[in-house]
């Protein structure tokens, strides 16, 4: 085994293994095409519908997942045209989009940045998808969407939240229809000032990771201009299940308002365990305790059940809203489906029009034209009101709903009220604002890959 | 050749031909066929089955021959991938900084937990290492936020300070490269409905595998891997021949961490992003089952077991109920909804099931994992052979003379 004999046969084989090794590399170069990444070449485009199957945010996913067949459905000609009808926009013929009939890929992204990335690779790499759309957490679109930009195809985000989707880590090739916290702390704040008053004690507690930081900073800086005084905030950890030792602690202190800046199952638990120790019956300072939820989801309200009745919150849309893009919307969805859609699906539908729009506008599935396409497009009848995508940061601006936890529900469905709907100048920050990354921050420009 | 025996080196060149026409093996089926579907032989799953082989086989070497069983093996694939992306960051987008970083430093956490958790064997080991596990995870998703980027991870940005990179041309963004060779680059080649791609990061990562693969070779055989083995059949009766096993033990654990470092370099040179759920204790666990569904203390076993877990997540889970309609539209159509209905909990989001079932069958029917499995076949059909030449023989022989 120690042996050390050089053999001539032993060098010259060794020296071929290391040589073939070497000039690996140099017989390797890139594939040059003109063109851009998955320029469809037959009748059909793919569509890469990247969504959380299984984890936390399964419910949400597959609400996506509903959401992006009907659109799909509906972008063939099939069905009834739902928000089509309604779109600002009447590029959408329902031939399909530029002629070419669209198929989609499905995707688990198990709301991890690693299997999110692999499965929109296959999709970009084996499936030819020329754009990919979904998800369910920040993480997760933050990763897609510099991966969309390295590979040069388009990222519609799904449901994200972070101020950071389009502020820290935006990308040309990227956008949000959804809202943010910025917006969530700015459309809160006025109702929270008109109902609980100016003088107020608030207790954060934040789920410790991206989302809840930027949560937690929006929904402070906002009610703190207003006059409010941040008492405390504790991180908890995401895999907390039970809070109830951090609500003794907001007891002991002697604040009047508890936020929870937490999302899905976190906030279902500290919800739940709030409610349970009776804080929303005392009285501190001579004013009733209360609770604040920044970001709400029906899903959410499902889970926590009677408890959410009388608590705001902030939500992207809701499908009881009474404009004609909600109704044809909420009316074609429920006929498939036979429920009402959650605001997941709504912002993951609309995503894949706008994108089928923007595509047929430019002419080409060519990132950069559609880039140029959405950048500073104004429309209208997606069930938001006149909405703009800002060129700045591809940050969807439009009026905000603030909810609250309706007392007498009528049905499963049913579990919020609109309270006010925000308008959007409120809502409207600079490009360069500090919580989005400020002047460092930057798109880039766009990539068309290959 | 290379201080190998026969057998040893065998093996290395079957590895070596495997590695080298990848893109042609994993790619049967003709581009718009039903069956293109399985098709793996795309970039990014190539170079997942490579990355997840070197995991393993560094994995095996302290599972397979000392038999101590660590659920916290994720860790050092993090750590190396943010080692990894910290140098892509600070010093250049060349991958070889960022590798041979990703081993170091993963190589000097798998000492410092290695000494610690080390102290104990058997389950003990095993309860410790997972601890570390969970708190590696909290630590980069929370805790260490400003090194980790927490939740949304790292990535290169045009900002970034890449001492030695020459500064970016404008609106372009940083790619991970050999000396210019960028790693997402590829060669497409079409041989009728066939399309091949040979991607320049998938060859470097299999030279990389070979390289393990030859060192886990000479591990095997080593008189070091020898008193690993010992550590593994009686290690109480090691401690009365005088000899401590503690070195040894430990010696093989930072050999290991380092081996899952060097994955967790290439999954950043490959694809410029790391996320703390890459550390997660799931991912230590997925580590455990390539093990032990390819074979552990077997040589080809652990890299066979990744390939099938990757290509169960990526390939099985892809499939949807659309699909599925498609295979068996020509079925009458209740039949083909009966089908769907019962094939559907398995593909998609049930490829954990599919997985879950598989695993289970290759414990309880193959407790050597696939190697043993392909061992079995091989001894039937040589013994089919042998009898068939028997038989060839006794014909002959009870013929009568005439």
């Amino acid at each position: 085994m120690s042996k050390s004999d050089f053999t001539r046969r032993g060098v010259l084989g060794t020296g071929a293994l290391a040589g073939a090794g070497l000039a690996m590399p140099t017989i390797l170069t890139a594939g040059s095409h003109a063109g851009y990444t998955n320029e469809p070449s037959g009748d059909t485009v793919t569509l890469g519908f990247n969504v959380p199957q299984t984890g936390p945010y399964a419910d949400e996913g597959a609400d996506e997942l509903r959401a992006y067949e009907l659109a799909v459905e509906h972008l063939n000609g099939g069905g009834d045209g739902g928000m089509m009808n309604t779109f600002s926009s009447k590029a959408l013929k329902g031939s399909g989009i530029l002629g070419k009939k669209v198929e989609f890929v499905t995707g688990d992204t198990q709301t991890k940045s690693d299997a999110a990335r692999a499965s929109a690779k296959s999709m970009i790499e084996k499936d030819g998808a020329v754009m990919i759309t979904g998800g369910s957490s920040s993480g997760v679109a933050v990763a897609v969407q510099a991966l969309c930009q390295e590979a040069g195809v388009i990222f519609m985000a799904g449901l994200t939240h972070s101020n950071d989707t389009t502020g820290k880590d935006k990308k040309a090739n990227g956008f949000r229809h959804f809202f943010n916290s910025y917006m969530s702390g700015a459309a809160l704040a006025p109702v929270l000032k008109a109902n609980y008053g100016a003088d107020r004690n608030a207790f954060h507690l934040t789920a410790d990771y991206n989302w809840g930081y930027t949560t937690e900073e929006a929904v402070r800086a906002s009610t703190e201009a207003m006059g409010w005084n941040t008492v405390n905030t504790i991180l908890t950890p995401l895999t907390q299940t039970d809070f109830s030792s951090y609500i003794a602690q907001v007891l002991q202190s002697d604040a009047d308002v508890l936020v929870l800046n937490h999302y899905g199952g976190n906030m279902v638990n500290s919800l739940t365990n709030a409610v349970q120790f009776g804080l929303r019956d005392k009285v501190v300072n001579g004013k009733n305790f209360e609770i604040v939820v920044p970001l709400y989801s029906r899903l959410m309200a499902k889970g926590a059940g009677a408890n959410v009745k009388g608590i705001f919150g902030s939500t992207n849309w809701h499908w009881s809203l009474q404009d004609e893009g909600t109704k044809a919307f909420v009316k074609s969805f429920g006929t498939k489906y036979g429920f009402p859609p959650s605001q997941a699906a709504h912002t993951c539908y609309v995503q894949a029009l706008l994108y089928a729009d923007a595509a047929e506008r430019a002419g080409t599935f060519n990132p950069c034209g559609i880039v140029e396409a959405l950048e500073g497009f104004e429309f209208d009848g997606m069930g938001n009101g006149p909405t703009l995508y800002r060129a700045e940061d591809h940050q969807c601006f439009k009026d905000v709903l603030v909810v609250k936890g309706k007392e007498e529900p009528d049905s499963d469905f049913d579990l919020l009220e609109i309270v006010e709907v925000t308008p959007v100048a409120q809502v409207t920050y600079p490009p360069n604002h500090p919580m989005f990354g400020g002047p460092e921050a930057t798109l880039g420009s766009c990539n068309p890959g290959a | 050749m290379l201080k190998m025996e026969k057998r040893d080196r065998n093996l290395l060149i079957i590895v070596t031909l495997m590695l080298v026409f990848a893109p042609f093996l994993l790619n049967p089926f003709p581009e718009g066929s039903v069956m293109a579907q399985f098709n793996a032989g795309y970039p990014d799953l190539m170079q997942r089955f490579v990355i997840f082989g070197i995991f393993a086989i560094g994995f095996n070497i302290l599972f397979g021959l000392t038999g101590y069983l660590s659920f916290g093996h994720a860790i050092f694939l993090g750590v190396g991938s943010y080692a990894a992306i910290w140098m892509m960051k600070l010093l250049t987008m060349n991958v070889i900084p960022a590798i041979i970083m990703a081993i170091v430093i993963s190589g000097i956490f798998a000492l410092v937990i290695g000494w610690i958790s080390l102290r104990r064997s058997g389950i003990y080991f095993s309860i410790i290492t997972l601890a570390f596990a969970l708190m590696s995870f909290a630590l980069a998703y929370s805790v260490l936020t400003p090194i980790t980027g927490g939740e949304t991870g790292l990535q290169p940005k045009a900002a970034d300070l890449r001492i030695l990179d020459a500064p970016l041309a404008a609106g372009s963004t940083p790619r991970a490269n050999l000396f210019g060779l960028e790693m997402s680059s590829s060669y497409k080649l079409e041989i009728g409905n066939w399309l091949f791609t040979f991607s320049a990061g998938y060859y470097i990562a299999a030279v990389m595998l070979l390289l393990s693969f030859y060192l886990s070779i000479r591990i095997f055989r080593s008189p070091f891997g020898m008193m690993l083995r010992a550590v593994k059949s009686n290690q109480q009766r090691m401690n009365y021949t005088g000899l401590n096993p503690k070195p040894y033990t430990l010696a093989a654990f930072v050999i290991s961490g380092m081996y899952a470092g060097l994955a967790g370099g290439l999954m950043v040179a490959m694809d410029t992003q790391v996320g703390p759920e890459r550390m997660f204790w799931t991912a230590s666990g997925e580590v455990v089952m390539m093990t032990i569904l390819g074979g552990a203390g077997t040589l080809i076993g652990p890299v066979l077991g990744a390939g099938l877990i990757k290509y169960m997540e990526n390939i099985i889970s892809k499939i949807n109920a659309s699909i599925l309609h498609e295979w068996f539209y020509w079925l009458p159509d209740g039949l083909e909804n009966l089908l769907v209905t019962v094939i559907y909990p398995f593909i998609g989001k049930g490829w954990h099931l599919t997985l879950g079932i598989i695993f289970m069958l290759v414990v309880i029917f193959l407790p050597g994992g696939l190697v043993e499995g392909s061992q079995k076949i091989g001894a039937l059909i040589r013994r089919k052979l042998d009898r068939g030449k028997d038989k060839a023989k006794s014909s002959k022989s009870t013929k009568p003379a005439e």
